[in-house]
Order: structure tokens, then sequence, then C-alpha cells
């Protein structure tokens, strides 16, 4: 899980542009929208191809990303249940 | 009250029809175009209803008349036709017996023919005349050179609000007597761009769309081209002209609050109608009917609804509706489209339904008209919004 | 009708144009027929938060514009009208060339948003927290005039407004590699600054941004007023003759009262004769300077033609690297700028000192 985790955080970085941000910064639990890492709703919607395309997770409705972005554990949570690939 | 600017003629081609009258027609009938797409080959044709002109661009070259090696886009081609017709419509036969200016609004321009060939450009020489034709100044420029029109060209692009800000600066170049004729308008081609870029928005509905429904799912994207001729007081008088109604008020604002999201409060849209209202010298009880945006996403809709109820009041907000489930959206050029449905609501005193809706949206107690009602009017608001946070609103007079 | 004064200006290009003690004091000389803009340090005017996102043109865009409002003493304008001739070309051809290789699947909706013409304006407004009018014009190699001519227009319907005017237009790897497949770039690497004596079809290309503020008021800041502007769609070599020559006309001056021209000569033998004909004939015993051989030529080049203007009457002098003929003005009091790309969207701007 641990590995997992570090991997979002650097696909993370790569996929939003995330320029002055170290994998390292980024806490398992820090919240990734609103005061945290102040991502937003198109970010999300990166995330939700994210999702797709490297783990093999469909999101339907652009609402399910909500919870499942809250944080790098929560995320890893969800993937290591829900994964295809 | 602003006089306004003297509409003389107009045009269209859509889903719906490939006339005024065929159009009017549809609307009448509550024939709505929206189906499955047929003209383009996407991988999402399973997955989405579009708003799509059943010709191919084979029928539109052959109408048109054009060489068979033309660089013609399909959205020129759509263009053409209906700025051809706004023309003839205002009995034009000579174009620059007046100084006739041409805008044309358009968010694509030439994707639909750049997605074709843009792997191929470098292994077949006959394509490359449409590596030019990509431009959407290109695409403006394709029509108003068929038409003949040589001084004052532009092409506004500022997304879904496009023409309408196209038919607000040739009203302003005209009452400035900059001008005497300005032909305004907009239009936009199915492209695999907009479809594959709306499906990553995730706001595409995979079912007829629903504005202003509190399970609205999102849009259908639609393609159209819709033109209205504008002139001075001066030629009309001159010309003995023929008035189908006038552009009274308009107004562009910026909602400044993300580059594609429209603000809970409706910030932009609201700005646009107060000024808009300000322009024509108007209140808001001298609107008889609101042709609204009313694309069906979740965040537009109400937006919108919000602005609205900040513009009239909850409870005296005029009767509205959204035509969009007719013609889908037809982005660019869909304030030009609307533009022509609410000078024939005026004309035909008849206001056309919002289709589709069932179920009250949680925020707030309006509800879109959804019969077609028969109504004497005087006076019509249509808004038209796009990304970058654009918001665009006109006002149309008898 | 009321008065349009350029009261701020600043310009990215080819060249080292951001530094206002400077003007074209040194020349970078580009031996390719692509080469990009000389970029400013962005991170002084754009916070990293908001740069994650941006291409090329939105760097360039939202810069120039800052250091314009800067320069004009306005912080937040009454309008923010902008002109590009190709739009956010990086994004849209990533976007494009994600649609066509992996036929229609995983797209980020990132690009998509950043491809709409009218990013740049929006941005801005954005970052400005702008809520005015904000249209954006696109229209060839008469973009950033048509955005001016909305702002003259808006001057004098509401002569108390402060506008934000602007150009802008981005190289993109592919898309801009199309251009030489349909001959708008030459084909062969050229010494760039020999581009005006090259005798070949095609120019050479890069991008840049030119923001202005404009305003009817002379203040004093106020570097030159904008007289007239009008484009042209189409013409023949004639027709701009005629054009150019009633335009002067209209304001009660002769073509003697100009001190000098800018022309947009771009090296392609196939249409810069629509400036060789002026040069020989209207203008022959007119100071005549050309900048594309510094700038390379792109949709909105003929910004810098704005800004070369205001940085001659500002410093009284036009440096030598411009001139393409003998004659030297000997002062600078009205300047006319006239730009067209293979014989379409013709441009011609009346400038005067303020």
């Amino acid at each position: 899980m641990a590995e997992l985790r570090e991997e979002l955080k650097e696909k993370l970085i790569e996929q939003l542009s995330l320029e002055d941000v170290e994998a390292s910064e980024i806490g398992d639990d820090d919240p990734l929208f609103g005061d945290g890492l102040g991502l937003d709703s198109i970010d999300a919607l990166e995330l939700i191809v994210l999702l797709e395309k490297d783990y093999g997770i469909k999101l339907k409705d652009p609402k399910e990303g909500k919870a499942i972005f809250e944080s790098i554990s929560v995320m890893a949570d969800y993937i290591s249940k829900h994964r295809t690939k | 009250m602003n006089k306004g600017i003297a509409i003389t003629g107009m045009g269209i081609i859509s889903s719906i029809g490939n006339t005024v009258e065929e159009n009017l027609t549809a609307l009448k009938t509550v024939s709505p175009g929206i189906s499955r797409i047929q003209m383009l080959k996407t991988r999402h044709s399973e997955e989405i209803m579009v708003g799509e002109i059943k010709k191919t661009n084979n029928d539109l070259e052959k109408e048109l008349g054009l060489d068979p090696l033309h660089s013609f886009s399909r959205t020129a081609l759509i263009g053409t036709i209906a700025a051809k017709e706004a023309l003839e419509n205002a009995n034009i036969t000579d174009v620059n017996k007046y100084r006739t200016g041409f805008v044309s609004g358009t968010s694509v321009g030439g994707m639909d023919t750049t997605e074709k060939y843009y792997l191929d450009y470098t292994e077949t020489e006959e394509h490359r005349r449409y590596i030019q034709a990509q431009h959407a100044g290109y695409t403006t420029q394709s029509i108003s050179d068929y038409l003949g029109i040589n001084g004052y060209v532009s092409t506004i692009s500022t997304a879904c609000s496009s023409a309408a800000n196209a038919i607000m600066l040739g009203a302003r170049m005209i009452q400035a007597g900059k001008i005497d004729r300005m032909i305004v308008g907009g239009t936009d081609a199915l492209s695999k761009f907009t479809i594959n870029g709306f499906g990553t928005l995730m706001i595409l509905s995979d079912s007829e769309c629903t504005p202003f429904d509190d399970d609205r799912k999102g849009l259908n994207l639609g393609e159209a081209a819709a033109f209205l001729v504008l002139e001075s007081d001066a030629v009309v008088e001159k010309e003995n002209k023929k008035v189908v109604g006038r552009v009274a008020g308009w107004a562009n604002a910026n909602d400044a609050y993300h580059q594609t999201a429209s603000s809970s409060d409706g910030e932009g849209a609201y700005l646009a109608m107060k000024k808009a209202l300000k322009v024509a010298g108007m209140t808001p009880v001298n609107i008889d009917y609101v042709n609204a945006h009313g694309t069906a996403t979740p965040n537009n809709d109400l937006s919108e609804g919000v602005a609205m109820t900040r513009i009239f009041g909850e409870e005296d907000t005029p009767l509205f509706s959204s035509t969009k489930a007719f013609t889908g959206h037809t982005l660019a050029a869909a304030g030009s489209v609307e533009a022509v449905y609410s000078l024939l609501s005026l004309r035909e005193n008849l206001i056309f339904p919002n289709l589709n809706f069932k179920t009250k949206m949680k925020e707030f107690s309006l509800v879109p008209q959804t019969e077609l009602v028969s109504k004497e009017m005087k006076t019509i608001l249509s808004n038209s919004f796009g990304f970058g946070g654009n918001c665009s609103t006109l006002i149309f007079t008898k | 009708m009321s008065d349009c004064f350029i009261n701020g200006i600043a310009s990215i290009s080819a060249q080292p144009t951001t530094d206002p003690n400077t003007f074209l004091d040194e020349i970078i000389h580009y031996q390719e027929s692509i080469f990009k803009a000389h970029d400013p340090n962005y991170k002084e005017y754009i916070k990293p938060a908001a740069m994650r996102r941006m291409s090329k043109s939105v760097k360039m865009g939202v810069t120039a514009s800052s250091i314009a409002l800067n320069n004009s003493g306005v912080e937040i304008p009454d309008a923010i009208i902008t002109g590009t001739g190709m739009g956010c070309k990086q994004d849209s051809e990533k976007f494009l060339e994600n649609i066509l290789h992996n036929d229609e699947q995983f797209l980020t909706p990132t690009l998509f948003i950043q491809s709409t013409h009218n990013t740049v304006g929006g941005q801005i407004a954005l970052g400005l927290g702008c809520k005015a009018y904000n249209v954006t014009y696109v229209q060839g190699s008469a973009s950033f005039e048509s955005s001016v001519m909305d702002a003259k227009l808006m001057l004098s319907e509401e002569p108390e407004k402060n506008i934000l005017v602007g150009g802008i237009d981005e190289v993109a790897k592919n898309s801009t590699m199309l251009h030489k497949l349909d001959g708008q770039i030459k084909a062969d690497p050229i010494d760039v600054i020999n581009l005006l004596k090259s005798n070949t079809p095609g120019t050479v290309t890069s991008e840049g941004s030119t923001f202005m503020v404009l305003g009817a008021n002379k203040v004093e800041r106020s570097i030159a007023k904008i007289v007239d502007i009008e484009t042209i769609s189409r013409g023949g070599i004639e027709d701009v003759s005629i054009a150019i020559t009633s335009l002067i006309a209209r304001h009660n001056m002769k073509i003697d009262d100009l001190d000098a021209v800018v022309l947009g000569n771009n090296g392609d033998i196939n249409f810069d004769l629509y400036y060789k004909n002026l040069q020989n004939s209207v203008f022959s015993e007119t100071e005549q300077l050309c900048y594309k051989h510094l700038t390379g030529d792109y949709p909105v080049a003929s910004g810098f033609g704005f800004w070369l203007g205001c940085k001659i009457f500002e410093t009284n002098n036009a440096p030598d690297i411009l001139k393409v003929n003998d004659i030297t003005a000997k002062k600078y009091e009205n300047i006319l700028l006239y730009n067209q790309y293979l014989g379409k969207n013709h441009s011609i701007v009346l400038l005067q000192r303020c």
C-alpha cells in the first residue's frame, strides 16, 4: 500500500503539472482539494481519467470522485479494492 | 428606450431545418432534431445524442455550386448556406451598394477538416489546401469571399457566446455610423474535437437533454449556422426595407470565476442582463419572454436560473424556455440560432417550448414554459454564455 | 467622436523587448524558419499556482498585459479585448493528437478547456477579477487590429473607459510545421536577418504578444494617438494604395506629412509585391521601416508595429536595423502602419505622437 501511495503522489504531480511540489511534501492524509493541495474541479476530472487509464476503474458520475479523491490514503484504498489492472 | 438597430433579414440551417421557415415549422410542430450521430464517425456514437444536420459535405457543396477543389470546411459550408439565405431574405442583390461588413462567430472553425486530414498532410498533397482552413478567420473569409464582401470582415471566438457577441458588434458599429450594413451571426459544425472535449468535462448527456430539470444530466451537442442582416435606418428608409425586428439591447460581461464553470451566484450572467437592459433603456418588466441559454448542464442552468431570479425576482421572472432540446447546443452559433428563434417568436407571437422538462429544480421555484403557447410579445431577452466566463445578453424588439 | 490614446504598451517577441530602457540595442540572430519568443522571467509576473496549467500564449499574454497595465497606471481595465490568429495552438494540437492517436480514449479536460481562442482573455480576467466586457477576435493577420477597432468604437461610446487590448500567437510543434508543407513557411533554413532579401516564396514564423492600454483622454503617460485604423478583408495592390491615400486624406493630411511608414514585409516573394508597390510609389520619399526580419511573421506580429511606433515616438529615433531605404525623417510626428498576409486581411493604422 505504501508503494501505491508513493506512486500516486508521483502521478499526481505529473498529471496535474504541480511543478513546484515534491512528492515528499504531500502527506498521506492531507486533503487534496480546498485548503490542502488546492486542487479544483478540473483536477478531479483529470484524476478520473487517471483512474481509468492506469487502474481500469471507470467512474460514471464525476460526483463520485469527491469522496475518492479526499486524500492519497483514501485514493490508494479505493484503488487497491477496485483496480482491474 | 433605445430604438435599436433594424434587422432586415435572417438565415439559418440547423438539425431542425435548412431554412428559416423549415425551422419555424419544426418549432411549431414540436419536432426536435436530436438523434444518434450519422455524418461524423466517432467511437462515442452510441453514448451520445446530437443535433446533426443530415446532409453530407458533398450535398452542401453542391447546393452552393462550389468548385470541387474548394477549401470550405463543414463550418464554412453551413455558414455560407445560412448567410446566403439571410441576404436573400433581406432582398439584397448588390452586396456592395452600401458599406457592408461581415462578422461571424465560431469556436472550432475548420477543425472538422483538420481532424480528418491532420495525420495525412505529409503524405497527401491535395489535402494541404485545408491546412489554412483550420483557422477560424479563414472559415469566415471563405463565407465573405463567397458573398463578395471585401471590406470589414472579422471573426469573434468567445466559445458559446461568439455569435451573440458578433450581433452585438454589428449593432454597435451601425449605431456609431461606422458602417451601413452588417451580416452577423455564427457557425459551428460538429467535430470529434468538441465531442471529446465536452466528453472530458463529463457534461454530455446520453439521452435527450432536459434543460432546467432537476435531474438534468448534461447537454446534447449540435451543429448550426445562423446569420442576421442589420441595416442602418438610413438604408432601411432609402430602400423601403421591411424590418423583421430590432436589436435594442446588448452586453457582455465576465464571470471571472473559473475557466469553464459558471459561478453559483450567476454574477456574469446577471451583469450581462443588467447592462443589456440599460443599453435598451428598459427595466425588467419590459421583458415578455426569455430565450435562455439553458444548456441542461447542472452548472449552467443553476447559475443562469439564479441570475434570472436576481434580475427579475423569483416570483416575477417572465416566461422562459431553452430551445436547446430542439437543436442541441450549437456552441458558437447558439447566440444567432436563438436570435432567429426570438425574432420568429416576436413575428408569430409564439413561445417555443422547453422540451423534456419534468421536475422543478430544488434550488428555486422557476419552471420553464413547456408547451407551445401564443402570446402577444414586444420584447425578448436572449442569453448566451461561454467558457472563459464569457456572458452575453441580447434584447430584441418588434 | 472621441480620441483614442495609447497610455501603456508592452511587447514580448523573438527579440528582447520587455526592458523599457532599451530599444533593439541587442539583436538575436536566428538561423531557422521557426523560432520562439525571447522569454521574460514569467515567474515575476505570474504566481506558481496560477502558472501550472498555462501554455505559452497564456504566459505571454498575462505577462505582456501586466506590464502594459503597470506602465499605464491602470489597475483593473474596463474592458479586455484580445486578438489571436491561431489561438492556443499548443493545447489544441496536443488534444487533437491525443484524440487521433488514442482513438478518442483517455482524454483529459485541461487541454480542451485551454484550447479555446478566448483562453488568454479569460485568464487575464480571472487573474485581475475583472468582470467587464471581454471579447476575442480571430481574423488572421487582422486579429490585433480587429481588437483595436472594437476598443476605439467602445471609447467613442464610453469615453471614460480604460481598455486593455492585446494580441497573442504561439508556435506549436507540429501545427506550425504544417505551414512548411503548404508553403507558408520557407522550406530551407535561412539567416533570418536577411529575410527581406530572400527572393523565395514563404516566410519565417515565430510567436509573441503585444498589449496596450487605451483611453479617450490624453494623460501624462500617453505615448501616441491612434488617429485611424482600417482593415480590408481582400483587395488588390491598387486597392491598398487607394485605401491608404484616402485614409490620409480623411484627416486632411498628405503623404508628405507622414514621417515614417512601418511595413509588414515578410520576405515572401509572392506577396511582398503589396509592399514593394507602395515603397516604389506613394512612399518613395518617406522613411521606410520593416521588422519581420527580427520577429518573424505570425498573425498578431503587426501588434509589434504598434510597439515600434510608440518606441520611435518615445526615443525620437528609429534604429538602423529597421531601415530599408536611405531616407531618415527629421522628426517623428506621424507614422503609418501597413500590413497584410497572403494578400488578405490588410490593415492600415495612422499613429500620431502625443
